[in-house]
């Protein structure tokens, strides 16, 4: 089985954000970029299914040069393959762009793939809209939000969490799907992936490559500000004893807050 | 026009579809244009009716029993078409489960851009901007578009309901050009999880755990306490999560689900970076912690410092009494 995971480098989730707002970015001066969490269950789905049924995993990161980081990462977890997308570009939390070069990307040079997984979003832009974009674009079957999956010959199976409940959706492949926690708990490196990926070369495809212009992919929405939300304002604190406390809880909430 | 996909599940429409299409209608309003809504699947034209009410002036009915069940490929074709025939000026959904699932994919078959998880909709000399949450709601971004028509999902528990109780308008069937080629991933059946119960993104109210609940057991305490409390659901931290002590679907904050709530509860949670990114929105937060220092405090309306199983039971007690009042 050919599958190809798609991942991206973020700030970790204990990262404070800061913004430069003559530039509507993000500061990566100081930061901790990681693999996207929900990507570490991807690249561990993709594992499984080939230690299940052979095959083949190739990683790909749509990004800049830094993205090699987590790239090595996901060849020490034990990927055979992986690929940069060179786009030096600043974040533009328009998904259709990056949508379009993973697109074109598996239109031009990588015809022949049974599964694409994601994470079911970033962490950071938030978005969770690129595995259903490249879907359309295309004319795949698509299961987001994935937290079962199952692969026999051409067809698959999965349970796509939803409120209070789980849809489960049979497709034919090749098929989109992204990752949810709780599909699987993905390994560690090991010391020997650790030395095997540090060998590996990964080959860089530029947008050029794919026969791709600025205009084509230019993003359909634009920044115009980011701001830090306004801080809480402090409220009380107590520490009566418990009974009377619940007292002066519910006090609160009925006369002051008035939510109850 | 404003053209707002309207969710049912068994038969009912969803409140957060009622709130997109409240918020359209004041958008709308602004823009001195109308608001319409779409109905999408089988048997579903009763339901138009009640959507009058919360400002749609006419509604679209695309009524095929092929799309009785919810299949993203297939619905993306069918509303593709509504849009290409009715050139809205934006499309708004409910970023609810389906809301982000459907709306990129029909984001990519019209190639415009599509902005998640909107807090709010302003109109900006005479053009939508959106503000998202970005990075769990550490920043927010203010976007524009470059495309037309515009597209969102908005946040459910954010946008207030419209209080007009009557309204009538127009009932509009079209027909649907999905075929069976175009249903490459329609839902088969749908497993409730075992006592299901509201899940966080819906509930009013939320009774969350971390740390300091320290065995899963002491979970039942909050389900207890979430149960005398009306729209309620309970919550956890990642640390309670990834202890073991509770399915993920409950966790809150940057790994897990961004919650607004009227009235949040965080009973042995420290208040992690991120997972006050999570919760920060919520209307009122109650923290109860043993630790005076725990910086959930610093983004609480009010806490008490104490040991959170002496406090619930008395908790449980005294709001049976004043919400029985």
């Amino acid at each position: 089985m050919n599958i190809f995971v798609f991942v991206k480098r973020v700030p970790d989730t204990e990262s404070k954000i800061k913004v430069d707002n003559s530039k509507n970015q993000v500061i990566e001066e100081g930061l901790n970029f990681v693999l996207s969490p929900y990507d570490e269950y991807a690249v561990e789905e993709a594992l499984k299914l080939r230690e299940a049924h052979g095959g083949k995993v190739t990683v790909l990161s749509v990004g800049s040069n830094e993205t090699n980081v987590i790239l090595k990462k996901c060849l020490a977890m034990g990927a055979d393959e992986a690929v940069l997308i060179q786009d030096e570009k600043p974040e533009s939390y328009d998904a259709m762009r990056v949508g379009k070069i993973i697109a074109k990307l598996l239109k031009s040079k990588y015809t022949d793939y049974h599964l694409l997984l994601f994470g079911k979003q970033s962490m950071g832009a938030d978005n969770g809209q690129v595995p259903a974009i490249v879907a359309e674009l295309l004319s795949l079957p698509q299961v987001n939000v994935v937290t079962k999956l199952e692969v026999q010959g051409t067809k698959g199976m999965a349970h796509r969490e939803i409120e209070g409940a789980s849809e489960k959706v049979e497709f034919d492949l090749p098929a989109v799907i992204s990752a949810q926690k709780g599909l699987n708990d993905p390994r560690y490196e090991t010391l020997k992936g650790i030395m095997m990926a540090k060998k590996k070369e990964i080959p860089v495809i530029s947008l050029q490559d794919l026969g791709l212009n600025e205009e084509e992919i230019a993003p359909q929405m634009e920044v115009v500000k980011m701001d830090v939300p306004p801080p809480r304002e402090v409220g009380k604190v107590i520490d009566d004893e418990p009974e009377e406390a619940a007292k002066k809880l519910v006090a609160f909430l009925r006369e002051e807050a008035k939510v109850l | 026009m404003i053209l707002v996909y309207i969710e049912e599940r068994e038969g009912k429409v969803k409140k957060y579809s009622l709130e997109a299409l409240s918020e359209a209608k004041r958008r709308a309003d602004e823009l001195k244009t109308d608001t319409c809504a779409v109905l999408l699947g089988h048997d579903i034209e009763g339901l138009a009716a009640e959507l009058f009410p919360y400002g749609a002036s006419k509604v679209y009915i695309l009524d095929n029993p092929l799309l009785g069940r919810y299949s993203p490929s297939g619905f993306t074709v069918a509303l593709a078409s509504l849009i290409e025939e009715t050139a809205p000026h934006a499309v708004f959904f409910a970023a609810s489960s389906l809301g982000r699932d459907l709306a990129p994919r029909l984001a990519g078959r019209l190639g415009v851009g599509l902005a998640s998880d909107c807090i709010k909709i302003e109109v900006e000399a005479d053009k939508i901007q959106v503000v998202r949450p970005i990075f769990a709601g550490k920043i927010l971004a203010t976007l524009s578009f470059r495309s037309s028509p515009v597209m969102a999902t908005l946040r459910p528990n954010i946008f207030p309901l419209m209080e007009s109780t009557q309204g009538s308008g127009e009932v509009v069937r079209k027909d649907v050009v999905a075929g069976e080629d175009d249903i490459k991933d329609q839902v088969g059946e749908i497993l409730k999880e075992e006592g299901a119960e509201l899940d966080v993104t819906e509930a009013e109210i939320i009774v969350s755990g971390g740390r300091g609940m320290k065995e899963p057991e002491s979970f039942e305490l909050l389900k207890e306490l979430a149960s005398v409390l009306p729209h309620a659901a309970v919550g956890a931290s990642r640390s309670a999560v990834d202890s073991g002590w509770i399915d993920h679907q409950h966790q809150v904050g940057q790994t897990g689900k961004t919650v607004s709530p009227n009235l949040y509860f965080a009973f042995g949670i420290s208040g992690a970076i991120q997972h006050v990114a999570g919760m920060s929105s919520s209307k009122v937060i109650i923290a109860v912690n043993k630790d005076p220092e725990a910086p959930i405090f610093k983004v609480a309306d009010f806490g008490i410092v104490g040991d959170l199983f002496l406090v619930v039971p008395h908790l449980k007690n005294e709001l049976e009494k004043a919400l029985s009042d």
